[in-house]
């Protein structure tokens, strides 16, 4: 093949890929600035005759999507904040501490990242049905609070410390959550920045467990409420894509702006050993 | 304080979170399967009964279970090797040293991983929509008529195949052109010196080379597909006729709609055995080829 062809080619097909994997969202930005209705007409319109805010207007004002929105800043905020500090407290000590079984116990823990999560859900919605927590923040947060992902990847990072730093600390009378706190941490700090995101986006994302044990609107997430509004409200498409671009315009805004700590998280977290 | 002592003291919370949240739950689920907790005994605990394997037994005797172990089936032999091959080409495409702006193109054929599956599900319904959705109207200008993707049980499943290739596929990307990139560049300059084409190299340097990252990548996308769900919850509420209940569908009715506990976690725990055998048949296979 001459080279000239070959380069357009490569340079074509991926081209016509981006467009693939853009269309979608871009038309979903289009389609929430249209008037109610205009986006069923025939020929499909790509932009808007006459872009205005009233969907959002509608969303916010009548469909509670505000309370949407905050519930999964709460929740999702709640769920990285808290998973990052046990997380790296377990990361840490499987990589740096050295106590009895624990290679085993770490083993242990991958070994539980065969079992789908969908099947301890059963059981642990009745566990929270008997403590109280169905339909509260609190059901959907404390699951996710460590999880072994995390952790493993913490290892990965943390095992790159030399051990001569701390022992260094030890020997000056450092205590070893000092050692940690003051040491420790500020090593760290890129997977802090790669795990956060990772955490956030997964918490703001997740759909089935929401679902489950948040059983009343004034907790839903958006995922939940706007499943719940795509039921109610199926014909409206205009008003669907506004509520599809709250939902989705916050992670990708995110993804964007720390696309190198989470694409390095994701390299990390394949390398398996 | 001596360092194993610490040891436990960081690994507590963590641990006290997974015992509690995730390990504890699992047993309970086993226990649960061999139950028949139901609606009466979520009113009143004395209601439940053991039932040792009688919840697998009825399960394994219910067309429906096999109907939505069917659909998810189909939904992991095709939609795991379409977007795999999806990913690795679009590996390829942006490790060639003709692509341009690859830092722009590999945003772009990213983006759909970091969105939200019920945001991008409700527009996928609409695009796909069989009077005034945009895939039948650029169809009709090539003179296919239109397709009924969602509501013919025929179509439904291959159009949430599509929809999660779509999704998923910049994921494996990213994992690919990694393993690409690690690639010695003199192995293709020694078979390009001994006249080899395009697709021998392909076929002799890339895809051995590529082998354990396959592997794996395979291995996890197998697992993360047996667990459909949120789209067919979305696009199609497991209709029409049934044609889209997965069975993580059919344990969410069973469990949250029809509050037969027992019974949901018994479909929880087939499904866990059959992800568990079969990526040990795909680890085995794997071995087995090495071999000769």
């Amino acid at each position: 093949m001459n080279p000239r062809l070959a380069k357009a080619l490569v340079n074509g097909l991926l081209l016509g890929g981006a467009v693939v994997a853009l269309f979608p969202l871009l038309w979903m930005l289009s389609v929430s600035f249209m008037a109610p209705g205009e986006a069923g007409a025939l020929p499909p319109p790509l932009l808007p005759a006459h872009p205005g805010w009233a969907n959002y207007r509608e969303l916010f004002l009548r469909a509670g999507m505000g309370r949407y929105l905050l519930n999964s800043v709460l929740v999702s905020g709640a769920i990285t904040a808290l998973s990052l500090v046990f997380n790296l407290m377990a990361g840490y000590a499987f990589a740096k501490l050295r106590f009895a079984g624990r290679e085993r116990l770490f083993r242990a823990l991958l070994g539980a990242l065969m079992i789908p999560t969908q099947v301890a859900m059963l059981p642990l919605f009745l566990l929270l049905k008997y403590a109280g927590l169905v339909n509260s923040y609190a059901g959907v947060v404390m699951p996710g609070m460590a999880a072994v992902f995390g952790i493993f990847l913490v290892r990965q990072y943390a095992r790159g410390i030399p051990d001569e730093l701390l022992e260094a600390a030890r020997i000056d009378g450092a205590g070893e959550w000092r050692i940690f706190v003051r040491i420790v941490l500020p090593l760290l700090k890129p997977i802090i920045a790669t795990l956060a995101i990772f955490s956030f986006l997964a918490a703001w994302n997740d759909f089935m467990w929401p679902l489950i044990v948040l059983t009343g609107q004034e907790h839903y997430t958006l995922p939940i409420g706007l499943a719940s509004l795509a039921r109610e409200h199926a014909q409206d498409s205009e008003l669907m894509m506004a509520g599809s671009v709250v939902t989705v315009l916050p992670v990708l805004l995110l993804f964007l702006s720390l696309q190198r700590y989470y694409l390095q998280g994701l390299l990390l977290g394949s390398v398996k050993g | 304080m001596n360092p194993p002592r610490a040891a436990w003291l960081f690994l507590a919370p963590a641990l006290l979170v997974l015992g509690v949240f995730f390990l504890l739950p699992v047993l309970g689920a086993l226990v649960l399967s061999l139950t028949d907790y139901d609606l009466y005994a979520l009113a009143d605990l004395h209601n439940l009964r053991f039932v040792a394997l009688g919840n697998y037994w009825e399960l394994l005797h219910r067309p429906l279970f096999w109907s939505a172990l069917g659909h998810t089936v189909y939904f992991v032999a095709v939609g795991v090797p379409l977007s795999m091959g999806a990913s690795l080409g679009a590996a390829m495409l942006l490790n060639s040293p003709l692509a341009r702006c690859k830092p722009l193109f590999r945003t772009a054929l990213f983006a759909p991983v970091v969105t939200t599956v019920v945001a991008v599900a409700v527009i996928w319904r609409y695009l796909f929509n069989t009077r005034y959705g945009m895939a039948n109207y650029v169809l009709g200008l090539v003179g296919v008529h239109p397709v009924d993707w969602l509501g013919d049980p025929h179509w439904a499943m291959p159009t949430i195949i599509l929809f999660a290739v779509w999704k998923n596929f910049g994921y494996n990307m990213v994992i690919f052109l990694a393993g690409l990139q690690a690639i010695p560049p003199e192995l293709y300059e020694a078979a390009r010196i001994d006249g080899a084409s395009a697709w021998r190299q392909f076929r002799h340097i890339t895809l051995p080379m590529l082998k354990p990252t396959l592997l794996m990548v395979g291995i996890l996308t197998v697992s993360g597909y047996f667990q459909l769900f949120a789209e067919p919850y979305v696009m199609t509420e497991g209709g029409p006729l049934q044609s889209t209940v997965s069975v993580l569908y059919l344990m969410y009715d069973e469990g949250f709609k029809w509050w037969n506990l027992g019974s949901a976690s018994a479909v929880a725990f087939l499904l866990f055995v059959i992800m568990f055998a079969v990526t040990a048949l795909m680890l085995k296979l794997s071995r087995h080829g090495e071999e000769p």
